[in-house]
């Protein structure tokens, strides 16, 4: 048997399909074990993710398309979402994201970049790749003591 | 998935009552409420986000950008009725230092 199970979707790089697949990863990972909390982070890293690519890999008349590819294992979830669009420089957008720090003025904050500070942070492993097209490869693992599948049932 | 938005005046304070998800396709109809919203000195504006079920960075995207107007028009504004999901994504962003929120209590229990 293999080692996971792979659920694949396609869906255009538009707004309206993002909470479709914000919706189905919930699913999954409440498949895999996932607990409530930390399915509310996968949904979130996944919109992050699939709203990146919704922005900017195409350009306004293009129609694309979105890639996301989820690996179930008995103790995480790999998710990968990929787009064919424009690559983007990831240093350079990396040196741009973070949280906000308290010496911040409101005034001067910055309106976006947090999508992928929200993203490292939810997720326990993010990798991106840049080659032709935009990878992000996402990894969250099942917290230990939550795996409660096997426990045997008690005799009444 | 949609989102509403409605407003109640009341004891000099506007309150705005966002019910529903908050994400790039919902966003641009809660920039607009909230670019309607005019700031007057004399009355406080109060988010109300007990119902907000979903919200990602797009959604504090918006909420800085209200706050960054308030600022400049010496308007008053806060966030109440954070579920204990939503408090949290407002403080691992460092927005809870900058910002007036709430946390609702009944929320938590919820």
């Amino acid at each position: 048997m293999k080692e996971f199970d792979y659920i694949e979707i396609r869906v255009p790089a538009k707004p309206q399909f993002v909470s479709v697949i914000r919706l189905t990863v919930s699913g999954l990972a409440n498949r895999v074990g996932f607990a409530y909390d930390d399915i509310e982070d996968l949904k979130i890293a996944a919109s992050e993710a699939v709203t990146n690519v919704v922005h900017h890999a195409y350009q306004d008349d293009e129609e694309g398309e979105i890639v996301i590819g989820c690996a179930l294992y008995p103790n995480k979830l790999e998710m990968m979402v990929a787009d064919y669009g424009n690559s983007f420089n990831f240093e350079e957008i990396k040196s741009k994201i973070g949280p906000y720090q308290p010496g911040e003025t409101m005034a001067g904050l910055r309106e976006g970049g947090l999508g992928l500070y929200l993203m490292e942070t939810l997720m326990d492993e993010v990798m991106i790749t840049n080659d032709g097209g935009v990878t992000v490869f996402m990894t969250k693992y099942v917290a230990r003591e939550q795996v409660e599948e096997n426990v045997e049932r008690i005799p009444i | 998935m949609d989102i509403i938005v409605y407003f109640k005046e009341q004891n000099q304070q506007l309150y705005g009552f966002i019910e529903g998800e908050i994400d790039t396709f919902t966003a641009p109809k809660l920039r607009d409420e909230l670019e309607n919203i005019k700031f007057n000195e004399n009355r406080d504006i109060v988010l109300d986000l007990s119902k907000v079920h979903y919200m990602d960075s797009t959604g504090l995207g918006i909420f800085v950008a209200f706050y960054k107007r308030a600022l400049r028009e010496a308007g008053q504004v806060k966030l109440v009725g954070l579920s204990i999901r939503l408090r949290r994504l407002f403080e691992i962003t460092g927005l809870s230092d900058l910002m007036d929120i709430e946390t609702d209590k009944e929320v938590e229990i919820n």
